[in-house]
């Protein structure tokens, strides 16, 4: 035991030699663990809150294609859809989108149903969506400095301004759902966008027996051939694949960091500076053994990669969970004006931790170790004497 | 004596970590109310999607998006918003039986 914590005493004292190098080296791998853990911490907190809100969204939704775009519906379809044995109630949704020139964000706008107002929490003010008032969320607020009692003007498709007093706002609890929301009452929606009582934008459909829900899908597709039903189960994969590791936004900022990893790693493996391999071959022209100097560049290894990794990791889970993801903002952001900020709760997955170590730790290490026994079983006086 | 040292920052860095997981842990129950709050408003909103992304509709509503949407334009257009970069395009994927 004194041995080794000799040896690892004179690793660090012969990284501490080289304090700059090694210094700027443990910030840079440090940096990669910090962009990989934090791109792991997010997507892996996304997706959990994704699946864990998502799974009571409508068992199954109708749209209407035209010419491979969504098209509005026509209400009596639902008549044809009702006909179809296992079809419980059918809900037509209103919704859709509103550019807002004043401050160049695109807002959701939903038309409410009645009769919902005691089942909301997550709010300021109240949820009564009478005749001309609205329930905002907490992004549509802050663009637009809107406060309970405020006005929210929308341009009508005929180009008359209607004016909306604000309700109630959702809190910042439910910003990932309800961020760019207007929610308004439904007469309002049809006078608003110009839609006649007879379409709807998209019908919802309940399904008796869970297990009948793809059998009900391709009956509603035979019977009404313009139309794509989406099931919730559809909707959930979507969700899980969408913040995968081969998605996109993980594969473009993961592929950078992996990258600049191995060019770390690629560096050390290539081969030893000429000051190393002397010192290697004064220490094994002195007497120590080959499994010595092979501990000795294990442990200069295992400083650098664990201090790396553990600082790395701490940093990431502070960015994400303390800082909500702030250095990834405007990367993530893209062209949305209205972009919710992230109150994520920190699901962990220590698969991914450890998977993590495996790349990254281990393959530092085994590049540490292998030109070093490469220069330790060399001949001393060859090595010394170049 | 440097060893005592780095084996001090070493596991002040684990103790550190073991903090965080486990607050995140304790957390992450304790945010269950909130969840099961967010799972009410998607019920009786009839929501699909969540509110990341509001460039562009494929990006709002990844779940509901036409298939076709990105690159539609003319031949060869690039990406017209900066997200549908990062997205990655599921339903085209889905739809032709891929599998996860």
């Amino acid at each position: 035991m004194i041995k080794h914590l000799k040896i690892l005493e004179f690793a660090l004292s012969s990284l501490w030699r080289r304090k700059f190098k090694n210094l700027g080296l443990i910030v840079v791998f440090s940096l990669i663990i910090f962009t990989l853990s934090s791109i792991v911490f997010l997507t892996y907190s996304f997706k959990r809150e994704a699946v864990a809100v998502l799974k009571d969204a409508p068992e199954l939704i109708v749209q209407r294609l035209s010419a491979g775009r969504h098209e509005m519906m026509p209400v009596e379809y639902m008549k044809k859809i009702k006909d179809i044995p296992g079809v419980g109630k059918i809900v037509p949704r209103l919704w859709g989108y509103y550019y807002d020139i004043s401050t160049g964000g695109n807002y959701t706008v939903m038309a409410l149903r009645e009769g919902l107002q005691d089942k909301i929490s997550l709010m300021e003010g109240s949820f009564v969506v009478g005749s001309g008032s609205c329930v905002v969320g907490r992004g549509v607020a802050d663009a637009r400095f809107l406060d309970i009692g405020s006005i929210m003007p929308l341009i009508g498709a005929d180009g008359k301004v209607r004016r909306f007093r604000v309700a109630g706002i959702f809190t910042d609890e439910s910003n990932l759902l309800t961020n760019d929301l207007v929610i308004i009452g439904e007469k309002d929606f049809r006078e608003v966008f110009r839609i006649p009582q007879s379409i709807a934008t998209d019908i919802v459909v309940q399904i008796y027996n869970p297990t009948e829900v793809d059998n009900i899908a391709r009956k509603i597709k035979e019977a009404l051939p313009d139309t794509r039903p989406i099931t919730r189960r559809e909707i959930l994969r979507t969700y899980d694949t969408l913040f995968d590791w081969r998605s996109g936004m993980v594969l473009t900022m993961f592929l950078g960091a992996i990258l600049a990893f191995v060019i770390l790693a690629w560096d050390k493996a290539t081969g030893l500076s000429a000051e190393e391999r002397h010192e290697i071959a004064i220490l094994k022209a002195i007497g120590w053994e080959t499994s010595d100097v092979m501990e000795l560049k294990f442990w200069e290894g295992f400083i650098i990669s664990s201090l790396s990794f553990l600082t790395g990791l701490i940093g990431g889970y502070l960015h994400i969970y303390f800082f909500g993801a702030s250095i990834f903002s405007p990367a993530l952001k893209g062209w949305s004006v209205i972009f919710p900020e992230f109150r994520l709760v920190p699901y962990i997955n220590i698969y991914q931790i450890a998977v993590l170590l495996f790349f990254t730790v281990i393959p530092y290490m085994a590049a540490t170790i292998v030109p070093s026994w490469k220069a330790a079983i060399t001949d001393p006086d060859v090595v010394m004497r170049g | 004596m440097k060893y005592r040292l780095f084996i001090s920052i070493i596991m002040v860095e684990i103790v550190i970590l073991a903090i965080l997981f486990i607050r995140g842990a304790g957390l992450a129950g304790k945010y269950q109310k909130d969840i099961e709050a967010r799972r009410m408003l998607v019920s009786t909103l009839m929501l699909t999607d969540l509110s990341i992304w509001t460039e562009a509709r494929y990006t709002r509503h990844p779940s509901q998006t036409d298939i076709f949407s990105p690159f539609q334009d003319y031949p060869s257009s690039i990406e017209h918003f900066p997200a549908g970069s990062i997205l990655s395009p599921e339903g085209v994927y889905l739809q032709r039986g891929g599998k996860k």
